[in-house]
């Protein structure tokens, strides 16, 4: 039996942890990537001069901007971590087997390494 | 028939065996695991430098001049060439299996594939050329 591509969606309704650890996976990662082809013309603004590229960091600087910065550092971490998980899962079999109880280890470090970093990226806009 | 592009999953059981005898998927998945494990040092180590020990408001032209011009700049270059081919390939090749997964025409398929080809090629140049051709301008 082959679902329908279409039906792939029809997975997330399955409620399966590991499913939604998948699915973060992609959406986290299709984020990076699209901020990384930003950032590689960014800094390719250095090539044309001083006033250019800081002329783009002053955008990066707004305020407005903060929110999608911890966003972008919340993504690479539950990336990150959830890719040591996946990783585990393939060459142990092992943790094929744990992979739920991985997951939740995935999120007690991401909390661990998001809550400060994002504390810290965000306090500026508090205080002054 | 598929010619050299993917056949399409659906989603259920293995991924399709390729048409012709190659074990390109199998270095791929190998290319994730391993450049994936570097990413976790590189970009990780990239995010707590630029955004946590420093922020946002002190990057600028000046920044980039010391780093990439300063005593060690051997070593920023390399850590940034090797950031910037290591996330954008291993980043492609993750669009790649998605634009696997949903797109079922034939037709998108093989423009996904020359956009994921082209623009990989594209970028890469451009970025390893900026971080490895950089001089201060006055």
């Amino acid at each position: 039996m082959q679902a329908q591509v279409s039906g792939v969606l029809g997975r997330y309704t399955a409620n399966k942890l590991g499913m939604y650890a998948w699915a973060l996976h992609r959406l986290t990662g299709i984020g990076v990537i699209a901020f990384l082809l930003v950032h590689i013309i960014d800094t390719a603004f250095v090539m044309v001069g001083p006033e250019l590229y800081n002329e783009a960091m002053a955008l990066y600087k707004q305020p407005f901007f903060r929110p999608f910065e911890v966003a972008l550092a919340a993504a690479v971490i539950y990336h990150a971590l959830n890719g040591i998980r996946v990783t585990l899962i393939d060459f142990w079999e092992g943790a094929a087997r744990i992979q739920e109880r991985l997951f939740y280890g995935v999120l007690v470090l991401f909390a661990l390494l998001f809550l400060p970093s994002a504390f810290i990226m965000l306090r500026p806009l508090f205080v002054r | 028939m598929a010619h050299g592009v993917m056949a399409p999953s659906y989603g259920y059981g293995p991924r399709p065996q390729a048409q012709t005898a190659s074990n390109f998927e199998l270095w791929a998945w190998l290319f994730m695991r391993i450049s994936g494990i570097m990413l976790v040092v590189l970009a990780l180590g990239h995010l707590a430098i630029m955004h946590v020990i420093n922020t946002v408001d002190v990057v600028d032209y000046q920044f980039v001049v010391d780093r990439w011009t300063g005593p060690w700049s051997a070593v920023w270059r390399t850590y940034d060439a090797l950031l910037l081919v290591l996330a954008l390939i291993h980043g492609l090749n993750g669009v790649r299996i998605v634009v696997d997964d949903y797109v079922s025409s034939q037709a998108w398929r093989v423009f996904w594939m020359s956009l994921l080809y082209v623009g990989g090629f594209f970028f890469i140049v451009l970025g390893t050329l900026v971080i490895f051709a950089f001089t201060p301008q006055k």
